[in-house]
């Protein structure tokens, strides 16, 4: 018996082919929907991360030419003649927490051995960018603040 | 009465073991067919692949050793917590206050150093005998993916103490991650649960190093033991006769 599809040059579908069809198509659906539903679930949520802003303190507090290392926020804080700087104390290379070397006057990583100046700039080492600049503000009570998830071009001094 | 008979005549016996225990051909090769873990191998093997110098039987070493680990590895995880700074203490704890943790926790270390070591020998002796070339091409591949796999391992293991470092270990480790094109931030934030390496990072890799990637090994190492007997059995290199021996077709 000849349907329609066969008249018109189709084969025929078969009711079992449309039946496997139907259930191969409904197996892939649910397959792609259970992969996006545990990629979801992998991503969390909230994070009970530290915040990423923090207080330096009064400006006037700071003495010009302070470097103060926040190893807990992974910032220095630095105030210039004409403001103050912020460089995230994060390697540039692999991420290591580097320390500020007074007696140098220099920026040093314990990992890999990169060596920054105090303005963030690669010495030696194999660091392959500047430390990051980073974002400060005066606070309501105006307080200096340092935002370490906020970037700013190199260079950008912080003026009162 | 002899008791060796009273053992194997019966029906529970024969049950268990279907054919006889007689040290005939036939036996031993339905010995390791009719065996789960034995019919891995091939039913019979030449003599000169069981020489030392064949294979050095750095395999069979390297699975021994994960034998060793996946059972000091579960004794750990009976005093270890995966959280901060609990990880640290029981790590401690383990080491100073347990009977025989201290015993343990090295040899779980110093096992999971000897499987890094012997699995690489492993593939320099595969590549060094030619063992690689066909028909043997995708259990080279294989072996690459549980070399992979044992490296993982040994990673996601290192961040569990706690120490400092372990910290900057997977501090470094994971910012390699994120230092792949596209992909790389977003895949370091899956990792670790955040942009930290905090407590989600710790349960994270802690899952990883206990249950996916053992099974991920468990499941390589059947296949590759199952190609080794498809592929013919082993091709080594014997030392004893002198001769340069060509690799199976």
């Amino acid at each position: 018996m000849a349907s329609d599809d066969e008249a018109a040059g189709h084969p025929a579908l078969t009711r079992r082919a449309f039946c496997q069809a139907v259930g191969v198509s409904a197996c892939a659906v649910a397959s792609i929907g259970a992969a996006a539903v545990t990629v979801e679930f992998l991503r969390p949520r909230a994070l009970f991360e530290p915040a990423t802003t923090f207080t330096v303190g009064p400006p006037d507090s700071i003495e010009i030419g302070a470097v103060l290392d926040f190893t807990e926020h992974r910032a220095f804080v630095m105030r210039l003649a004409d403001g103050f700087r912020a460089l995230s104390s994060v390697c540039t290379h692999l991420g290591c927490i580097t320390r500020y070397q007074p007696d140098q006057h220099r920026i040093a990583c314990p990992c890999h051995g990169s060596r920054f100046s105090l303005e963030g700039e690669v010495l030696a080492g194999p660091a392959p960018r500047p430390l990051r600049w980073l974002e400060m503000f005066l606070s309501d009570k105006g307080l200096v603040m340092v935002d370490t998830a906020v970037e700013v071009p190199l260079g950008t001094v912080f003026r009162l | 009465m002899d008791p060796v008979k009273t053992l194997t005549d019966n029906r529970v016996w024969r049950s268990i073991v279907r054919h006889g225990i007689r040290g005939t051909n036939r036996n031993r090769v339905m010995l390791v067919m009719e065996n789960l873990f034995l019919h891995l191998h091939p039913a019979k093997v030449r003599r000169r692949n069981l020489e030392v110098s064949s294979t050095y039987y750095l395999g069979a070493v390297g699975v021994t050793l994960f034998v060793v680990l996946t059972v000091t590895g579960v004794l750990l995880m009976l005093y270890y917590h995966p959280s901060v700074p609990q990880a640290y203490d029981d790590m401690k704890e383990l080491q100073f206050v347990v009977g025989n943790g201290v015993f343990l926790r090295n040899m779980h270390r110093w096992g999971a150093h000897a499987m890094v070591l012997v699995v690489f020998l492993h593939m320099l002796r595969v590549f060094y005998h030619k063992a690689y070339r066909p028909p043997r091409e995708f259990n080279w591949v294989v072996g690459v993916v549980l070399l992979l796999v044992t490296l993982l391992l040994s990673y996601t293991g290192y961040l569990l103490p706690w120490d400092q470092l372990a910290f900057w270990g997977v501090s470094v480790g994971t910012n390699m991650v994120k230092a792949m094109p596209g992909l790389g931030p977003t895949l370091r934030f899956y990792l670790l649960g955040g942009h930290i390496v905090g407590e989600n990072a710790l349960l994270r890799f802690y899952v990883l190093h206990c249950v996916v990637l053992p099974g991920a090994l468990l499941l390589g190492v059947a296949v590759h033991l199952w190609r080794v007997r498809k592929d013919g059995g082993v091709a080594g290199s014997s030392g004893l006769r002198r001769t340069s021996r060509r690799t199976k077709p």
